[in-house]
């Protein structure tokens, strides 16, 4: 069975969809991804769907979910990449992603995720992370 | 009868035609005017029979109808009044009806019988040319709707990851989901991070219009930029606070250019006046 490969970087995870998600691959990714996340400790995920062609509600509720489990877990989401027709139907769906940050691409994404994350370190510190954002 | 007479009759209509001060010498020429009614004359005496008076849709008439509706498209698309397309057909009715009464001297009652079917089907011609012309003219209206929806919604861009769309115009579903995709498409190719929608054009707004911008701003959001609506007029935003629509979750900026000047700082940009030289 197909799965999607998540990379840790540093404090990040990042996932890169390159195929059509079904209904359940996502369901496999969202429960790797807690999994993961909880396992490193990861304080941002990226998502890429850039090759993301067609999303249904089942997918948009998702990415949702997998951004509120990583909030819970203490971990931002941003997912960057979106396809102009996938954002069409995701809004036709009523589906605008609350709680969910956006990139372009994964370079912005990355320094969002980065900004963010040092917002929220200088808030409240955590040592033990510290090193793994400066590299 | 007729048949004999075409030469007298396109001689006598062209006579009729270029008598007449509507004639419109800026669209069409008089060589132009006598080749379209010699190929129409052609057509109708040529396919004259003596019994297909009043059924049209007899398959003789379709090589006539051809040609008159194509004059009569020409004719729209040049614009032409109605008046005048049908003065075209109308005074061939009277260019026959002079032959008729030239050649049918002795009896009245037999001029009478062949002027009624003549005018039966001179009449149900110009209801065709009639009806084609029309047509033509709504084929140009609807080209022209079309070309105004392709223009009226372009995509600026205004720096270097800054777009712009000046929305000028009634927004209904269908233009604000051009809007939509243009300026989605054009985000992903210029890989801008910020844009600003103008609605400084826009003369009302509904609360169905409301809702179609929300869900342009939230389809930018999703993409990853960030969408800002600029131009709001002070009528406009109070419709839209008696709606009880809320647009509070987006960002609104009084003219273009506050709304750049705010992209500006989310983009860490600074634009200054240089210092001249005569200062020092």
């Amino acid at each position: 069975m197909d799965k999607i490969p998540i990379l840790r970087m540093g404090a990040f995870l990042l996932v890169t969809i390159q195929v059509d998600l079904y209904d359940r691959l996502a369901l496999n990714l969202e429960a790797d991804l807690v999994q993961m996340v909880n396992k490193t400790g990861a304080k941002g995920v990226l998502i890429d769907i850039s090759a993301v062609s067609i999303v249904d509600s089942f997918m948009g509720r998702i990415i949702g979910n997998i951004a509120s489990m990583s909030k819970i877990l203490d971990a931002e989401t941003v997912v960057v990449g979106m396809q102009p027709a996938v954002a069409i139907t995701l809004i036709e769906l009523g589906l605008p992603l609350k709680g969910v940050h956006t990139a372009l691409d994964m370079e912005r994404g990355m320094n969002l995720l980065k900004s963010i994350i040092e917002v929220t370190d200088d808030e409240d510190r955590y040592p033990e992370t510290d090193d793994l954002i400066a590299e | 009868m007729l048949q004999n007479k075409k030469k007298n009759i396109l001689e006598f209509w062209m006579k009729n035609q270029l008598a007449d001060e509507g004639l419109r010498e800026d669209l069409i020429s008089n060589d132009e005017l006598r080749s379209q009614s010699e190929e129409l004359i052609t057509a109708l005496v040529s396919n004259l029979s003596g019994d297909n008076f009043t059924n049209l849709d007899a398959d003789e008439w379709s090589p006539v109808i051809e040609i008159l509706g194509g004059i009569a498209i020409t004719r729209a698309r040049q614009g032409f009044s109605p008046r005048e397309t049908g003065n075209f057909v109308f005074s061939l009715k009277e260019a026959i009806l002079d032959v008729l009464q030239q050649e049918i001297t002795n009896d009245p009652m037999a001029l009478f019988k062949e002027s009624q079917k003549v005018n039966r089907l001179m009449d149900n011609l110009s209801v065709v040319t009639f009806e084609t012309f029309i047509k033509g003219r709504e084929e140009v209206i609807l080209r022209q709707t079309d070309e105004i929806t392709e223009i009226s919604t372009p995509v600026i861009r205004v720096w270097d990851g800054i777009l712009a769309l000046p929305i000028i115009g009634t927004l209904d579903s269908a233009r604000t989901q051009i809007v939509m995709e243009n300026l989605l498409q054009e985000i992903v190719e210029t890989g801008s991070s910020i844009a600003i929608l103008d609605i400084s054009g826009v003369p009302a707004v509904d609360s169905l219009v409301a809702q179609h911008l929300i869900k342009t701003v939230s389809a930018t959001r999703l993409m990853g930029a960030e969408c800002i609506i600029s131009g709001i007029r002070p009528e406009i935003a109070q419709t839209v606070v008696h709606l009880g629509i809320d647009l509070s979750n987006i960002i609104t900026k009084a003219t273009l250019a506050s709304a750049l000047a705010y992209s500006f700082k989310v983009m860490r940009l600074e634009v200054r006046k240089i210092n001249t030289v005569t200062k020092f």
